[in-house]
């Protein structure tokens, strides 16, 4: 394996983000193979319900449960994922702030859009000047 | 039959218990009697002139018609519809922002105050804040937010009603040169009716002083609306 690019792989114990379904943009993981286009998911933390998922409607993340055995129960994926404390450490990447960020944005109504305009003029105010005043000394 | 459409002669629409249930004769049959038509008699007796046509003479009171038309057509059934009274979107209550989306006010962000008789809706800029005066809009040409304005105890004068904004009649000028020019000058310019720029100053001044009360809610209205790259209005939310 070591003289392989890859880095994330279609494993047991793998943590996945969804893609599509009534779970999507939540994190699973791989309980188990079924065979080269499904896996048993598992998400008993993301309130995603153990189910047989397409790979092609999820996406690998980084992160994984290194000690996770094969077929593993919800139970004990449920007790990995607390020990390892996965679900924070998703939180914490800056892929997972970033799709929040994103969310939120979506979620914003016209005048909170407004209000978002009006704050990244004002920050735009102050770093312009910052850097003029920078330039000159 | 009345109520069953003819498919084709002597077929109706509906069967015999269909047209019995739609005539609605189990809710009971109407008790009350119409009062009786006064009676008119047929005949009336006029005098005419002439000595040999006996003086008097019997005339039917109402003239038969001098035509009878050749084909019998039926007459139209009379509709019984009448036009509902238009429904105001949930979305929108007195305060409410809207964005214009017609007219020459489009892309403006206005305050929501009341619904007219017509269905059409009130709105003002504030014309202070944007220059909107006092305004009908159709609600199909404006999308409504759900920014709110604080309207407490703010009541629209209930002179301010559809009358309010029609013209006033004019007479039409004799010419266009008449309508144009005065004295081979053009015309000078009506001012604008004082009391409608009291009502709209007097209007002004309840909303602008809710406006101040919540933060860059004043630059808000007094910015437009637009799209720009990526955004697409089904997607946003209001």
């Amino acid at each position: 394996m070591s003289d392989s690019n890859f880095k994330r792989f279609v494993e047991v114990g793998r943590v996945v983000l969804l893609k599509a379904g009534p779970s999507a943009g939540k994190i699973a993981v791989i309980a188990e193979i079924i065979d080269h286009n499904r896996a048993i998911i598992d998400g008993p933390l993301t309130e995603v319900p153990r189910q047989s998922f397409p790979y092609r409607h999820l996406t690998l993340t980084p992160l994984s449960l290194t000690k996770l055995p094969r077929a593993a129960g919800t139970g004990v994926i449920r007790k990995h994922l607390e020990k390892e404390g996965t679900i924070a450490k998703w939180e914490n990447s800056s892929w997972a702030k970033n799709r929040a960020a994103i969310e939120k944005r979506r979620s914003l109504n016209d005048f909170e859009r407004f209000g978002v305009m009006l704050a990244k003029k004002a920050r735009r105010d102050v770093v312009r000047k910052a850097v003029a005043k920078a330039g000159k000394a | 039959m009345a109520r069953s459409r003819q498919l084709a002669p002597g077929v109706g629409r509906f069967s015999r218990s269909q047209s019995a249930a739609r005539r609605g004769l189990y809710k009971g049959l109407k008790k009350s009697d119409k009062p009786a038509p006064a009676e008119t008699p047929a005949h009336k007796e006029v005098t005419v002139g002439g000595e040999k046509n006996g003086s008097t003479r019997l005339v039917p009171t109402s003239k038969a018609p001098r035509f009878y038309p050749a084909e019998d057509v039926r007459q139209p059934k009379k509709s019984r519809k009448s036009p509902k009274p238009t429904k105001l979107r949930s979305s929108i209550v007195p305060g409410s922002v809207l964005i214009l989306l017609a007219g020459r006010f489009r892309g403006k962000r206005v305050v929501f105050l009341k619904q007219l008789d017509s269905g059409l809706l009130l709105v003002t800029g504030p014309y202070k804040i944007n220059g909107v005066p006092l305004r009908r809009v159709n609600q199909a040409y404006v999308i409504a937010t759900s920014t709110k304005v604080d309207l407490e105890g703010f009541k629209a004068d209930s002179k301010i009603n559809d009358a309010y904004f029609a013209k006033t009649a004019t007479k039409g000028s004799s010419s266009a040169e008449a309508e144009f020019f005065e004295d081979g000058k053009p015309k000078a310019k009506e001012p604008f009716p004082e009391s409608k720029s009291a009502d709209q100053k007097e209007v002004d001044k309840a909303i602008v002083a809710a406006v101040q009360k919540q933060d860059n809610l004043a630059k808000y209205l007094k910015a437009s609306f637009g799209l720009s790259k990526g955004q697409f209005p089904h997607q946003m939310v209001f």
